[in-house]
């Protein structure tokens, strides 16, 4: 079964006093061509997940498979080439001194392609960019264009998996509509499956069909989008975000 | 190109927007109009342009010396000896053993550049690779590199510099060893902790998901951010080296008589400064222009090379 | 009788290319009410806010026909007297409580501070203030916090700290500058509570800063909406979503929205028309 499949996670940080939990007893299980997502706010553990999907925290228990691979201490080639991911912040996820052709050309030939310079083509043209910003520094592009950059990155290896991580809150509202758009066109197109960490409850709506709701490290709810719609929260912590999430509500002054 | 000669208007502005353009059309564009986008921010600055004009008069000196330079600086003449400024002949005077000063300067730069040059090679290159690789790898390799890095920290540049006079002769080139020796500690420092702070970035996360190892995030994506300072770093210690190579020659440690390195001259003319101060005054000065334009020339790097970023 | 007219206000700054104009002709006039200034990065809005507060130094230049408060033209104050307007007339509070809170000085130091520049009280006095400005703010220990450094608060208590520093010397004008952008989603409704009550306790001004149409529309009486340092358009919060002008509504519809699901959002076509057009004044 390919997809994510996630039992019993526990992520910490440092030991003993120290001890930090970000994530305890996760369980989660997304299907392929799926798209999931988790909510939380700040310290949920939400994005810690991702990373430790990605192989990127020290200190882990429980189980976790992704394409059909076990994953352990360190990733193997096969999951660099499966599982790929989306930064939040626009502006720290590419190098300064890349441009676009070598952060691409990097990527394509770490992964073993040859034909870099068609795939090159073929992937600006896939997010949107056009060739003029083949050659463009980082700092010559607008967010919107970096997380473009970025997509083409992770799209690059050709993966079945895409983990991203609140890729559009650093974004003008005008241009999360035209990269929400582009992830929904992406996946239609090639059969993605995403796993997506947002705290913005819209965002999610948008994209995703099911989602966990976390809480300081626990999954407190795993909710379909309909339910989510209806307002049919079943967990009090769920209800308390989504109400939230509704928008402020004026109340006349009681004192 | 023909531009070298005096260019059709409409030419010059076809390069300058070539220069200028905001969407580049292949890596080597791109290079290229990055580094004319930072020279136009450097040309802005005025004591930095300064600096950058007496670096390359001083370096066509070294390399026109024997053209330029009235005298032989090793020619004696005993009987013109400490001959003031402005005397026939000699524009800034003779020593103490008739050479004239002028000649003498203008070879001297040579050696100057030559330390500078060597130096600056040696010394944040060496760092850089400590550095780097003590912020990437952490852990024991870390500590043991940065102790290692603190060892050679705390030797005194005059002591070593003796230790290896006495091992292996006086000389420019030991000179030079000695001072890259104890030069490249706090390039090491430097690299390191920027290394430190890159690490934990986005954009390294995301080529180590490409599968990319430590030699390759090390080489290509590390080094070229840890450089820039590196740089910087460099001009501004420019001066401290070649002070330290005027220093060790003053004490006989670098270049030996009757080299015209500006220290060993400044040396030479300690005994007559009261009476005749130019003999050891002249090559003072120049050791002072030169650092100062270092300085000077290290700040407007800095502004350029590592502008604060307004998103 | 408005509390504040701003007319004509323009703000640039000198680049390599040329100059650019952050804010281009803005006009409009504050009641005691909750004006919302709307706008993507870029369109000039926290420029805005600052310029009123005099806050923009070289090499950037604002010019305006006038911003009067108090039948004061604050444009022709010099800065020791613009001092004095800062604070006990018109407050901001800004994004994060991280950086604009003194790391080094303790919370009740800081507040402390705040009322003892605008008023004259013994030491006593000042404290007894500072306390109770706390408890408006509805922190629940306020001796606690009095003598808390800021890096011990979470970002919704940084918040609320800011608020009641900024609020402590009276001012009848509140400029709040994305008050809420760096906080959780069920912290944010709190703050925003307490801005709330205390904005109608004290029948102040407010101006709420922000690229969150939705939290504008609800918080606020009155939106402006800036696009390239103009307002393109003025309406009532309520009215909201029978905006007329081309980019307000390009803004609505591209929001995603929990309520109204859709398979792809409209993307918003920017007019260069909308550029070059003239700023509507929102002076009533």
């Amino acid at each position: 079964m390919t997809g994510i499949n996630i039992d019993k996670l526990n992520v910490w940080f440092g030991d003993g006093i120290d001890r930090v939990d970000a994530v305890r007893e996760a369980t989660v299980k997304v299907s392929k061509g799926e798209s999931f997502g988790l909510v939380g706010e700040s310290g949920s553990g939400k994005s810690t997940i991702l990373r430790a999907l990605t192989g990127l925290v020290p200190t882990w228990s429980g189980s976790m498979e992704a394409a059909g691979e076990t994953l352990g201490k360190k990733r193997s080639r096969h999951f660099y080439k499966k599982v790929q991911m989306v930064f939040q912040d626009p502006y720290a996820s590419l190098h300064p001194r890349h441009p676009v052709d070598q952060v691409l050309s990097e990527t394509l030939r770490l992964h073993g392609f040859t034909n870099i310079d068609a795939r090159i083509s073929k992937l600006l043209d896939e997010v949107g960019l056009g060739q003029s910003f083949r050659f463009r520094y980082p700092h010559q592009l607008s967010g919107g264009q970096r997380q473009r950059v970025a997509i083409a990155r992770a799209l690059a290896p050709q993966p079945e998996i895409l983990l991203l991580d609140e890729p559009t809150s650093a974004l003008d509202v005008s241009v999360q509509a035209e990269i929400l758009n582009l992830l929904t066109d992406l996946q239609t197109e090639h059969g993605l499956t995403y796993l997506m960490v947002s705290h913005d409850l819209a965002v999610v709506g948008h994209i995703c069909s099911r989602i966990a709701v976390m809480q300081q490290g626990r999954i407190v709810e795993i909710m379909s989008i309909e339910e989510m719609r209806a307002l049919q929260p079943k967990h009090p912590y769920s209800k308390h975000l989504l109400e939230a999430s509704l928008g402020y509500k004026r109340q006349p002054v009681s004192d | 190109m023909s531009w070298m000669h005096s260019p059709e208007p409409r030419r010059l502005s076809r390069l300058h927007d070539w220069l200028r353009t905001e969407a580049p059309t292949s890596r080597r564009h791109a290079r290229i109009a990055s580094l004319y986008h930072g020279w136009l921010s450097f040309r802005s600055n005025s004591l930095a342009m300064f600096g950058l004009a007496i670096l390359i008069i001083m370096g066509l000196i070294a390399i026109f010396a024997p053209v330029l330079a009235p005298h032989d600086p090793f020619i004696q003449e005993l009987g013109n000896r400490l001959q003031p400024l402005g005397a026939e002949g000699h524009l800034l005077g003779t020593d103490s053993l008739g050479r004239d000063i002028l000649s003498r300067l203008i070879y001297g730069s040579r050696i100057t550049l030559y330390i500078v040059i060597l130096v600056a090679l040696i010394a944040p290159v060496v760092g850089l690779f400590m550095g780097t690789v003590a912020g990437y790898a952490g852990g024991w390799t870390d500590t043991i590199l940065m102790r290692i890095t603190d060892i050679f920290l705390a030797f005194p540049r005059l002591v070593l510099a003796l230790a290896f006079v006495a091992a292996l002769g006086a000389g420019i080139e030991n000179a030079v060893i000695a001072i890259s020796l104890t030069a490249w500690p706090p390039y090491a420092r430097i690299a390191r902790a920027e290394t430190l702070s890159i690490r934990r970035s986005d954009y390294i996360s995301a080529v180590k998901l490409q599968g990319a190892g430590p030699l390759r995030i090390i080489t290509r994506h590390i080094w070229p951010l840890c450089i820039s300072s590196l740089i910087v770093r460099v001009t501004l210690d420019m001066a401290g080296i070649i002070l330290a190579a005027a220093g060790l020659g003053f004490l006989g440690l670098g270049a030996q008589p009757p080299s015209p390195e500006w220290g060993a001259m400044i040396s030479e003319g300690r005994k007559f400064i009261l009476d005749h101060w130019w003999v050891a005054t002249i090559p003072g000065l120049a050791i002072f222009m030169v650092s100062l334009a270092f300085n000077l020339l290290g700040d407007g790097l800095r502004d350029v090379l590592d502008p604060k970023d307004d998103t | 009788m408005s509390l504040l007219t701003v007319d004509n206000l323009w703000v640039k700054f000198p680049t390599r290319n040329g100059i650019f104009d952050a804010v281009r002709g803005v006009s409009f006039s504050l009641d005691r009410e909750r004006l919302g200034i709307v706008g993507e990065s870029g369109s000039g809005k926290s420029m805005t806010g600052r310029a009123i507060l005099r806050l923009i130094r070289k090499p950037g230049e604002v010019t305006a026909n006038h911003i009067m408060l108090d039948g004061k033209d604050l444009m022709q104050l010099k800065e020791r007297e613009m001092r004095k307007i800062r604070g006990q007339h018109i407050s901001m509070v800004m994004q994060d409580p991280k950086f604009s809170l003194n790391p080094v000085m303790t919370v009740g130091a800081q507040i402390m501070e705040a009322y003892s520049l605008h008023a004259k009280a013994t030491a006593l006095e000042t404290k007894q203030k500072t306390l109770e400005m706390l408890e408006a703010v509805s922190i629940r220990d306020p001796e606690r916090v009095f003598r808390a450094y800021p890096h011990e608060m979470s970002g919704g208590m940084g918040q609320r700290i800011m608020i009641a520093m900024m609020l402590i010397p009276n001012p009848k004008i509140l400029i709040a500058d994305e008050p809420t952008s760096a906080l959780d989603v069920s912290v944010q409704t709190q703050v925003l509570g307490i801005i709330d009550k205390l904005v109608q306790q004290r029948g102040m001004g407010l101006i709420f800063i922000s690229h969150d149409l939705n939290l504008v529309s609800a918080f606020c009486d009155r939106v402006l909406i800036m696009y390239a340092g103009r307002i393109v358009e003025i309406c009532d919060a309520d009215k909201l979503h029978e905006a007329q002008h081309p980019y307000t509504q390009g803004l609505l519809k591209s929001l995603p929205r929990l309520d109204a699901p859709a398979r792809r959002l409209e993307v918003l076509k920017r007019d260069p028309a909308w550029r070059d057009a003239e700023s509507v004044s929102g002076i009533k």
